[in-house]
């Protein structure tokens, strides 16, 4: 498809996405008449300049279902991401948008060399987060063996890798990372193995991590790219060609902004990447702002395609980080010391790579009158603490009381994160 | 006799007890007794020392967190069978003990012992 073509498409489904939302979310239509525009006035794809952004906070705001464009049954599925303050992002999908989410994965997959003759374990958590369902679904929906492992036991996983001749695996990197490790260790090298296609996503990683992954497993290690927000994993994929990934922009239009202003930049700058979901029923979104920061490549790739690309994410307009796949920000952390009366609001949080697991570390210090001469009654303040955190990052962190006074004060300015883990 | 012992947190990290034998005897405090808990990333440093209100000011100035709290301190004779009499004394009331430690000198040795009840230990033991 040219790229003309391309805009065509994109531009009529725009036009039916403005006159959706307009009609059937309260929360669009205040913003389109506060900016006096009416559905009318997008005609093209160029139009979407006109049109407002959403931010993550909008989805706090109307939290759970407030930007739902459908009523709640016709939502067949829902995920959720963790939020800032404790609430999740709540995202509703129509059967419609998971018939489009599996097709776009598969489309990923088979950009990937992958068919119907692949068996594929999909390690990525089952639950709310999109990564497990959504692999899983898509693997199905491209026709090929799908292997639900999920997170975790890494022995059994690689057992079935094995004795099942699986062909491709769906994790984050530094779990395939840690994979290749445990294999070496157990004598396993890949000639015992059929493995040739790595999925890797849900946090940022380099070329010299898929060096390594690609000679430790002797496979092809590719990019998949999404955020729950918009759909899951599967807005973008890379190709043979291993130079961006391709954004399925028939159903995720992509632009990139000057965060401070929120101008569009000019082709081949790198800014904030923001994308509108162009065919999404359940949860349609205008201009969603991501916070990832990267720059899009509009030439066609040596693969023959023509859709664009986006670079690697080289940063966050925000705060956030990716522990083991898992958004976290540190006002989460922060809103759960404030409810613990036992702790000074100060923290510090060190998060360090340790044979290809990330591992974070909250450092907190007890208010004076808690520092106890028992043992027991300090450990259980700190594990109370390390629960909480759990339960609301979904990730385990590291627990360590110091002594008063050693964290920095100064508000605002103060570092607060120190982050160890070394991608280059 | 219900005495005041001092507590300090300590990060687990090498030189810590250093540094509070070091600002103690910079400032001519005199320790009795200590006796270190440890967890796996923080340990307790518990001390008797020969001035409270000093030593607490002086570790509180260094950054230590120090808590004073009753302990029951009791002498007994340093012969085999005088902490088991004073322990089943203290378990025949059922009174648990937190934790305890000890030094001996010469003929005596000193018992300190922590419990969530001081003075039923203290009646306990007489």
């Amino acid at each position: 498809m040219s790229r003309e073509e391309m805009r065509q498409l994109q531009g009529a489904r725009l036009r039916k996405l403005v006159d959706n939302v307009y009609h059937n979310v309260p929360f669009y239509r205040e913003k389109m008449q506060a900016m006096n525009i009416m559905p009318d006035d997008i005609k093209t794809i160029d139009d979407i300049k006109k049109l407002p952004f959403t931010t993550k906070q909008d989805l706090r705001d109307n939290y759970p279902f407030g930007l739902n464009a459908v009523p709640q049954s016709a939502i067949v599925r829902v995920h959720a991401s963790s939020g800032t303050t404790g609430r999740p992002t709540v995202v509703g999908y129509t059967r419609r948008d998971l018939a489009v989410w599996s097709e776009s994965i598969a489309r990923c997959l088979a950009a990937f060399g992958a068919s119907r003759e692949d068996t594929i374990s999909v390690a990525y958590g089952y639950g709310l987060f999109t990564g497990g369902l959504g692999l899983h679904y898509g693997v199905e929906h491209l026709g090929a063996s799908v292997v639900p492992t999920s997170s975790g036991n890494t022995d059994k996983h690689i057992l079935l890798i094995k004795d099942l001749g699986i062909t491709g695996v769906a994790c984050t990197p530094s779990y395939a990372l840690h994979m290749a490790e445990v294999m070496r260790k157990k004598g396993i090298t890949p000639d015992d193995l059929k493995l040739r296609i790595g999925i890797f996503g849900g946090e940022p990683w380099t070329e010299s991590m898929r060096k390594s992954l690609e000679e430790k497993l002797q496979i092809n290690a590719y990019n998949i790219y999404g955020l729950s927000e918009i759909m899951g994993p599967g807005v973008s994929h890379e190709c043979e060609c291993k130079n961006g990934s391709h954004i399925i922009e028939d159903h995720f239009f992509p632009e990139i902004i000057n965060p401070e202003t929120c101008e569009v930049l000019p082709e081949g700058e790198q800014g904030e990447l923001v994308f509108t979901t162009l065919t999404k029923e359940g949860m349609p979104l205008l201009r969603y702002r991501t916070k990832d920061l990267c720059s899009l490549i509009y030439e066609p790739c040596e693969c023959g395609r023509t859709s664009v690309r986006m670079t690697r994410i080289m940063g966050r307009s925000d705060d956030m980080l990716i522990i083991r796949g898992i958004n976290v920000f540190p006002s989460q952390i922060e809103s759960v010391i404030l409810q613990l009366p036992e702790f000074e609001p100060q923290y510090l949080l060190v998060v360090t790579r340790e044979n290809n697991r990330d591992n974070l570390e909250v450092q907190v210090e007890l208010k004076e009158e808690y520092y106890s001469d028992e043992i027991n009654k300090t450990i259980e303040m700190r594990d109370r603490l390390a629960r909480r955190l759990q339960s609301v990052l979904s990730i385990s962190a590291d627990v360590k009381i110091v002594s008063p006074n050693t964290l920095e004060r100064s508000v605002g300015k103060s570092k607060r994160v120190i982050d160890k883990r070394v991608l280059e | 006799m219900i005495v005041k012992q001092l507590s300090v947190f300590l990060e687990n990290r090498t030189g810590r007890i250093n540094e509070v034998a070091k600002v103690l005897a910079a400032n001519g405090v005199d320790m009795f007794a200590f006796s270190l808990a440890e967890s796996s990333d923080f340990g307790i440093l518990r001390l008797l020392v020969s001035d409270n209100a000093l030593a607490t000011k002086i570790l509180k100035e260094a950054h230590f967190a120090v808590k004073e709290s009753d302990v029951v301190c009791v002498e007994v004779p340093n012969q085999p069978g005088a902490l088991a009499s004073i322990v089943e004394n203290i378990s025949s009331k059922n009174i648990s003990i937190e934790y305890m430690y000890a030094f001996a000198q010469g003929g005596v040795a000193n018992i300190v012992i922590k419990t969530a009840d001081i003075d039923a230990c203290v009646a306990a033991i007489k």
